[in-house]
């Protein structure tokens, strides 16, 4: 083997030696690239819930200063926010003109928030009760039939014995539209067939005979 | 390379590679496609692997709440906690004061709410583990889908057979994109926005192009520009 030769072989070896290097590199590269996704991935921005190790309670949010009013959220509305008219008693009035679509948004709302424990039909036997919280009041019974509307909503914003304030989970008018679909309620435990309208009797596969009410 | 004719005179050189060599480097050359083509495979499963994707992958949380047990169990509507998800871009981690609500006397003196009780006393945040973290890049927002009519269960999947809460969907941009094309294959009437295992009452490609128009829902062109997306 001359001269030549060996310096072939090693040039040979040499050339296979840099392609493996670059070979082995280039994986790592690849890798290193796909970490360079994390930058945009996890930006150094504040998302809702997203903690914050500057604030000593570790949150990014901060909690509002007591009294602090949105912009258009002055809460002037006595009746609307607080249920009480303006002699500072519960008001019987609505603090606007109940119609079917709020009466339907109140049912979807009661739906939500108020059948674990009042139960579909509002007599107090929800899911939650049954697991053993504390049985309410039926709606049915005179005396939440007698009340104002007024403390119908304060009762929802405020809560009431073991009732905790649904305040943070419904707003004011969603409130109202559920006290509207809570005199709903009462009024069809209460109904009987002559409150059903002639052409709609059919549909509850009962005949258009007027019956006596029954309590 | 090939050796020396027989009868050459010459002496030949001496053999650096044995002959076989020869079809080890075609091998070579034409295996790197293959290998290369194999690396673009690996790489492709790679990413969309549960592991990267954690996708189908129960996460360990401060205390291990039930979603099977609260919406399949007792029926809580989805918006009973998550409260803001009609009108907020977040659809709400409920705050203490509502798991309160019940468990200031249900499972009342249960060892894995301690946590909860902790944090209502104390005014500290329960520190959860997040299970759906979209990448910032990505803005997504829940009121304008649930407005829309798409459903909790499109993309969260059986939350009410969750013992402990996985990611559904892959989370995948092709995955976002495949609704964005086709909206009319997964809306779904607002009133039943929160069913679980929800059957349209008919035939989904017709109640879907039905409540595009009534939702007023965009066309794919506009639902795909990236800007919809990535702003």
């Amino acid at each position: 083997m001359d001269a030549g030769q060996s310096r072939n072989l090693k040039n040979n070896r040499r050339f296979h030696l840099r392609s493996s290097v670059f070979l082995c590199g280039l994986i790592p590269v690849l890798l290193g690239l796909s970490g360079c996704r994390s930058d945009m991935q996890d930006q150094p921005k504040y998302i809702p819930l997203r903690p914050s190790s500057f604030f000593s309670d570790g949150r990014s949010e901060r909690p509002l200063i007591a009294g602090t009013v949105a912009r258009g959220h002055l809460d002037d509305d006595t009746l609307l926010e607080t249920g009480k008219g303006p002699d500072g008693k519960f008001s019987d009035e609505f603090p606007f003109p109940v119609t079917r679509d709020r009466v339907l948004r109140g049912q979807d709302r009661y739906n939500i928030y108020c059948t674990p424990c009042h139960d579909r039909n509002g007599d107090g036997l929800g899911m939650v009760v049954r697991r053993g919280f504390r049985h309410p009041p039926s709606y049915h019974i005179d005396r939440l039939r007698q009340v104002p509307n007024g403390y119908i909503f304060d009762v929802i914003t405020n809560g009431f014995g073991a009732m905790p304030t649904y305040s943070s989970q419904l707003l004011p008018a969603d409130r109202w539209a559920i006290v509207s679909y809570i005199r709903a309620l009462q009024m069809s435990q209460m109904g009987s067939i002559n409150d059903v309208p002639a052409d709609a009797r059919t549909q509850l596969g009962l005949t258009g005979a007027p019956q006596e009410r029954k309590q | 390379m090939r050796p020396a004719a027989a009868g050459s005179n010459l002496v030949a050189m001496a053999q650096i590679f044995h002959y076989s060599s020869n079809t080890f480097a075609r091998m070579t050359i034409y295996g790197a496609v293959f290998f290369i083509a194999f690396a673009g495979w690996a790489g492709y499963a790679y990413i969309n692997s549960h592991y990267v994707t954690r996708q189908n992958q129960p996460r360990e949380q401060p205390i291990p709440f039930s979603h099977a047990h609260h919406v399949g169990g007792e029926g809580f509507d989805c918006r009973y906690c998550h409260t803001s998800v009609e009108n907020s871009s977040f659809a709400g981690l409920p705050a203490t004061q509502i798991c309160m609500n019940c468990h200031s006397q249900i499972w009342r003196t249960s060892p894995e709410l301690e946590p909860v009780r902790a944090s209502y006393q104390t005014g500290q945040s329960i520190r959860w583990t997040r299970v759906h973290d979209l990448p910032d890049y990505v803005y997504f927002n829940h009121s304008i889908h649930v407005a829309k009519g798409v459903g909790c269960e499109t993309c969260h999947g059986r939350i009410d057979k969750m013992p402990l809460t996985w990611q559904n969907a892959d989370l995948q941009m092709e995955w976002c994109l495949n609704c964005h094309r086709n909206p009319e294959r997964y809306v779904r009437p607002r009133e039943a926005i929160t069913t679980m295992g929800y059957v349209p009452d008919g035939d989904q490609a017709e109640i879907g192009r039905r409540l595009v128009q009534e939702y007023h829902i965009q066309d794919a062109r506009l639902l795909t520009s990236c800007s919809t997306c990535h702003r």
